[in-house]
């Protein structure tokens, strides 16, 4: 065997879910091959596709870093990000790619995920003061502990890929079912010490479609990539409304202004910032 | 009612469930064991022994409190895989109202029939 046969990357089957609405009457799967050096990702093999076989096929992806949460897919039987999966650990030489489930499809690999923001949005995803006016006009650092700090910031490192809501049998049967994503959000602000809008966001988390849904199925905590544990993030949430209803939960009071720092001498490694030039 | 105040009840009633079921299962199936204990019934399923345990005070209130949690947790275990299929507001009213019917129509028979079978004592030698 010569040695440029020998290192020749070993051939991979790409089996991808297309529909493009007004050609297509349905989805039908289509199979490319796609050469796999070491290394590839899966989306690696799809940008290969589209640069020598198919220029027609779509998906989203962007930072191609498992940062921006745009690339989840079903591949090969699980929501994952393709940017953040290599083929070679799939231990499959066959790829089969469809459509994040439980969304409907835009066109082939591009779910529709406008119900999934608006359901992020419902449960106002922001910092929630009684006073506007230091909000509008900060004047200060709202004060926050290590101990505060992590009593949120796992739930702090979603990206919104979607990939928990694919993966919900709840969402499955469900479509108003607010879903894993925006219930752990809720509970990331709530959980929140510098929040005082755990009362605003009750209605909508705790309807008949919010937290008390969830079966604890456990599914998303299981396929979110960046490790969120939203299945935690709603027993935390259904924890609290039940010592809430026996009185033991006070309503919370946000952190106040941390006090401004004082005599502060920047290290000598760190260099300077540069000015502005705009 | 929220559907916070609604899901509170029924874990509480998942609880007392938890409670009087035990009671239940331990007085209906380790009758040998209670029995070795010294305490519990001969023959648990005889009418004798069923209407002597009905005609105490204990069990005629054991009997309501069960028959309430169940029926509550049962029913809004129903209406919540009934809710979980995607129906319109006007079926989600009508489930309420024919679950709230039933729920409350069930206690209503079976407090009555337990109290019936407490007063009996008057009349049974
Ligand atoms: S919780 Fe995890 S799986 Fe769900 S949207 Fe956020 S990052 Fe994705
Ligand atoms: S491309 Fe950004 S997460 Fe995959």
């Amino acid at each position: 065997m010569s040695e440029s046969h020998a290192n020749a990357p070993q051939k991979v089957i790409f089996e991808v879910l297309r529909y493009i609405p007004g050609v297509d009457a349905k989805p039908r799967m289509q199979s490319y091959e796609v050469p796999a050096p070491k290394g590839l990702t899966v989306l690696d093999g799809l940008l290969w596709i589209k640069e020598n076989l198919d220029p027609t096929l779509s998906w989203r992806s962007s930072c191609r870093m498992g940062v921006c949460g745009s690339c989840a897919m079903f591949i090969n039987g699980l929501p994952r990000l393709a940017c953040a999966n290599q083929v070679a650990h799939l231990h499959s030489d066959k790829i089969i790619i469809k459509p994040l489930p439980n969304y409907a499809i835009i066109r082939d690999l591009v779910p529709d995920l406008e119900p999934f923001f608006a359901k992020h949005a419902a449960i106002k995803p922001f910092l929630i003061r009684k006073n506007i006016e230091e909000l509008d006009n900060p004047t200060g650092e709202f004060f926050q502990s290590k101990e505060e700090l992590v009593n949120y910031i796992q739930f702090a490192y979603c990206i919104k890929c979607g990939a928990c809501l694919s993966a919900c049998p709840t969402v499955a049967t469900d479509d108003a079912y607010l879903g894993p994503q925006a219930l752990a959000q809720a509970w990331r602000y709530i959980a929140d010490a510098r929040d005082e809008g755990a009362a605003e966001r009750e209605e909508e988390i705790f309807s008949a479609h919010g937290a008390f849904r969830c079966h604890f199925a456990g599914a998303c905590s299981e396929v979110c990539p960046k490790g969120v544990d939203p299945a935690f993030a709603i027993q935390l949430m259904k924890q609290f409304m039940f010592k809430k209803k026996l009185g033991g939960c006070k309503e919370q009071h946000g952190s106040e202004l941390a006090p401004p720092v004082e005599n502060w001498v920047p290290k000598k490694e760190y260099p300077k910032a540069p000015e502005h030039s705009l | 009612m929220r559907e916070s105040t609604l899901w509170f009840w029924h874990i509480i009633a998942g609880a007392v469930i938890l409670v009087f079921l035990g009671l239940h299962m331990a007085i209906m199936h380790l009758d040998d064991i209670l029995a070795l204990l010294g305490t519990g019934y001969a023959n648990t399923v005889s009418a004798a022994t069923v209407f002597a345990r009905s005609q105490q005070t204990f069990f005629m209130v054991t009997y309501i409190v069960l028959l309430g949690a169940a029926l509550y947790h049962g029913l809004y275990g129903c209406r919540t895989i009934l809710f979980e299929l995607n129906i319109g507001k006007g079926l989600q009213k009508l489930i309420n109202w024919v679950f709230t019917l039933a729920g409350v129509g069930l206690f209503v028979y079976g407090t009555y029939v337990a109290i019936y079978l407490y007063k009996m004592k008057e009349v049974l030698p």
